[in-house]
């Protein structure tokens, strides 16, 4: 357990985001309620962590505080020394669902972060976002005509455009249907490679952290404490059927507490 | 619903004239029938409305109540949005202003009048002030509860933009609250037509609502009573289909799709 | 959490005040002036009388306009055809105020309680006989389908289905066209009848200029509104009737 408890960090990269001794108390009807204990935790500049623990465990509150929608009330999130006060454009969190504007074509929503940006350059990111999340054609449209995993995508370019160091993203897949979040993870981890952002991922598919993740935190139920640090050493494209794939995510498994077999 | 089958597109025009023939038919015979010298049938309400247009009178009324309509209803909207946007906002300040508003909407805008005369005197002004008054509490409870309906989220990521307190309320709070707002004033619209005609009634001397009861103390024209009244609701009937055609707007429409 | 709002209006009513004493010779009265206005109509028995009457009045006319829009608005609602035939000339007799219809109301009853209260059942019909249109539309698709699905007989399925679920909506329509009934009975009691609130508004005005005992009339008024707007919304917290809110 004391690696848990013990800064982790990545041979050979500078520290981008270091999260030290953080805590989060809540007051639920006048009782005080912990919702995080004692989090550390160093990410890496261009690493692809992400965070898994059962439902209700707080890995959203944990983001929402790194992000800074959340005040801690312990402990400090610094990211390149500076620490983190409030939302900021440079570090944009993507969420589970909504969170496109509607009243926005995809132009729009791309565009949102770029209003200070002379005209042609503005245009210019835009197409090339629209590109990069492959929603050529739907330029255009509003969010009422995309799907699900459509408007994640839109999410994810309206994110990329402002450049942010840093990407979040809680759950992104969790409301769409399977087969579009394997499509989606493929997506994510080929926009991730070719513009080699940090990135923060929240979710409760054991699955989906072993085939995305550099490293994988696991969180216990509430009180959230890091039960551990897995270090997935497979290089991408990831064989999932692969020996090593399965050990890590059956270690995974077991430190969660569930069975093999249902 | 229950039908027997779903129904075609002559029939949206077959059924509304059936009974609109209905109406008249029975109108018609229950005046023949009962032999009344005064009420007038559909024949003499035409003959009455061609008569108003021929002394340009309808034309004039209906300008000047769709004029302290537009004077009146405009105000209404440009302060009830800000207010409804700052109430919808600043919870501290709903709170306290709240109490106040509810105990004011239920007076009806008629019951302002006396006090309007005092304030404005008898004419446009207090018929203006009146239809602002009728038409202020509906937008700004249609923007606070817009508001209030915000997902969360929009505002969380409008805050990840970076945006101050002000771009966030013009870029992301209004926005988002818009279908909402332009129902609170399509109702507005419908209420400040209603009270126009009523304001005209009481408290000046031209419009609608003066031409109803002018026909009727001048010479029990109730051919031209009526024949106000039909163009009271062709013409209420054609700004609410206005308005609705603004919630079609593609960038608006998405908040009615989602309705219910 | 009380004592803001109560510091706001009583900000207001001393401003108010203030402003009155400013301009002496003024035909508006203070708040103060106002409620000596409402003790002199209480120890003339007045006030009660007049309280009534217009209740009386809106009791008829919203309670004829219930009786007769609903069902038929279900009806309608129910009927594509039978809604579309009407819908329109809904549409158009809608935006009529019911003021405008004095002068026929006149014709037909009379100047008295049966012009007001036609009047109010004019102002409450058409707002009823949409919301209860609505409200069919509104049932979603899946009740409809297990109705079917377990057999249900028509009027089975009317009142075991049909009812329960419009009645939230329409326990809001009510609401609404309770406080547009309100509007209205103010209105035709200062054109057409002598009791009722609406008439002491005009009736202050004209014997006399007793401003003071117009705007109480307009605070009685304001009063009453609210607390009838209250009692219905009590209505719909009725817990057997708050069902659709728990779908959300």
């Amino acid at each position: 357990m004391s690696s848990a408890q013990a800064v982790v960090t990545v041979a050979g990269a500078g520290n981008k985001l270091r999260v030290q001794h953080l805590g989060m108390v809540f007051e639920r009807d006048g009782e005080a309620v912990s919702a995080l204990e004692d989090i550390n935790l160093d990410v890496s500049e261009g690493e692809f962590v992400c965070i898994v623990g059962p439902s209700g465990c707080g890995k959203s509150t944990l983001l929402n505080v790194v992000a800074g929608f959340l005040s801690p009330t312990s402990g400090s999130v610094t990211i390149d020394g500076e620490a983190v006060s409030g939302p900021d454009p440079r570090r944009i969190l993507v969420f589970q669902e909504r969170g496109v504007f509607p009243w926005l074509t995809v132009e729009g929503n791309i565009g949102f972060g770029l209003s200070k940006l002379p005209r042609a350059e503005r245009e210019a990111r835009i197409a090339h976002y629209v590109q990069t999340v492959r929603l050529q054609g739907f330029e255009k449209a509003y969010p009422s005509d995309l799907s699900g995993g459509m408007k994640q995508r839109l999410q994810v370019a309206r994110a990329l455009a402002v450049n942010p160091d840093i990407l979040y993203l809680d759950e992104p897949f969790g409301a769409l249907d399977s087969i579009t979040r394997v499509i989606m993870r493929g997506e994510l981890l080929r926009i991730w490679q070719t513009e080699r952002r940090t990135i923060l991922f929240v979710t409760h598919d054991i699955d989906e952290a072993v085939q995305m993740a550099d490293r994988v935190v696991v969180l216990s139920s509430r009180p959230a404490k890091i039960k551990d640090i897995l270090t997935i050493d497979i290089p991408h494209p990831r064989n999932i059927s692969s020996p090593h794939y399965l050990e890590l995510r059956d270690e995974l498994l077991k430190q969660i507490g569930l069975a093999y077999e249902i | 619903m229950s039908s027997i089958t779903k129904p075609r597109m002559w029939e949206s025009f077959f059924w509304p004239t059936i009974a609109a023939a209905l109406l008249l038919a029975i109108w018609h015979y229950s005046v023949v029938f009962t032999g009344t010298k005064v009420f007038p049938s559909p024949m003499n309400v035409k003959t009455g409305v061609v008569e108003l247009l021929d002394m340009h009178v309808l034309w004039a009324d209906i300008g000047d109540s769709l004029r302290r309509v537009a004077l009146g209803f405009g105000a209404a909207v440009l302060v009830g949005i800000p207010v409804g946007l700052w109430l919808g906002w600043s919870a501290a300040t709903y709170q306290v202003v709240n109490p106040t508003l509810q105990i004011l909407r239920p007076i009806s805008p008629i019951a302002w009048i006396p006090v309007a005369i005092i304030f404005f005197g008898v004419g446009d002004r207090a018929a203006i002030f009146l239809i602002f008054l009728a038409s202020f509490f509906p937008i700004v409870v249609a923007c606070v509860s817009g508001v209030s309906s915000v997902p969360p989220v929009l505002r969380s990521a409008g805050r990840n933009f970076g945006l101050s307190k002000l771009q966030l309320i013009r870029r992301v709070i209004f926005p988002a609250a818009l279908p909402q707002i332009l129902v609170g004033v399509r109702i507005a619209l419908g209420i400040a037509w209603l009270v126009v005609v009523a304001a005209e009634m009481i408290a000046v001397d031209s419009g609608l609502g003066y031409l109803v009861i002018d026909s009727r103390n001048s010479g029990k024209r109730y051919d031209l009573v009526v024949a106000a009244m039909l163009t009271i609701g062709i013409i209420g009937l054609l700004l609410d289909f206005s308005i609705r055609q603004v919630e079609r707007i593609k960038s608006v429409r998405w908040g009615f799709r989602d309705a219910a | 959490m009380w004592l803001r709002p109560v510091l706001f209006i009583a900000v207001l009513l001393a401003v108010w005040q203030v402003a009155i004493y400013r301009r002496p010779g003024q035909l508006l009265p203070g708040p103060i002036g106002v409620a000596s206005g409402i003790l002199d109509l209480m120890q003339h028995g007045l006030l009660l009388r007049y309280v009534i009457a217009s209740l009386f009045r809106v009791t008829w006319g919203f309670g004829l306009a219930t009786l007769t829009a609903i069902p038929l608005g279900l009806m309608l609602g129910w009927y594509r055809r039978g809604e579309m035939a009407f819908y329109p000339l809904v549409q158009v007799f809608r935006p009529i105020s019911p003021l405008a219809w004095i002068p026929v109301a006149i014709l037909w009853f009379g100047v008295g309680d049966l012009a007001a209260i036609f009047l109010i059942f004019v102002g409450c019909f058409f707002p009823l006989l949409l919301t209860a249109m609505s409200a069919v539309h509104n049932i979603p698709a899946v009740y409809f389908n297990a109705g079917r699905n377990f057999g249900l007989s028509s009027s089975a399925f009317v009142s075991r289905v049909l009812y329960p679920a419009v009645v939230p909506q329409l326990l809001i329509g009510l609401r609404i066209t309770l406080g547009i009934a309100w509007l209205v009975v103010v209105a035709a009691e200062m054109i057409s009848v002598n009791s009722g609130l609406g008439f002491l508004i005009v009736d202050a005005r004209n014997a006399g200029n007793r401003y003071d005992l117009v705007v109480a009339g307009m605070v009685i008024i304001g009063a009453i509104g609210l607390l009838l707007d209250l009692a219905m919304r009590s209505l719909e917290q009725v817990r057997s009737f708050h069902w659709s809110s728990s779908e959300d």
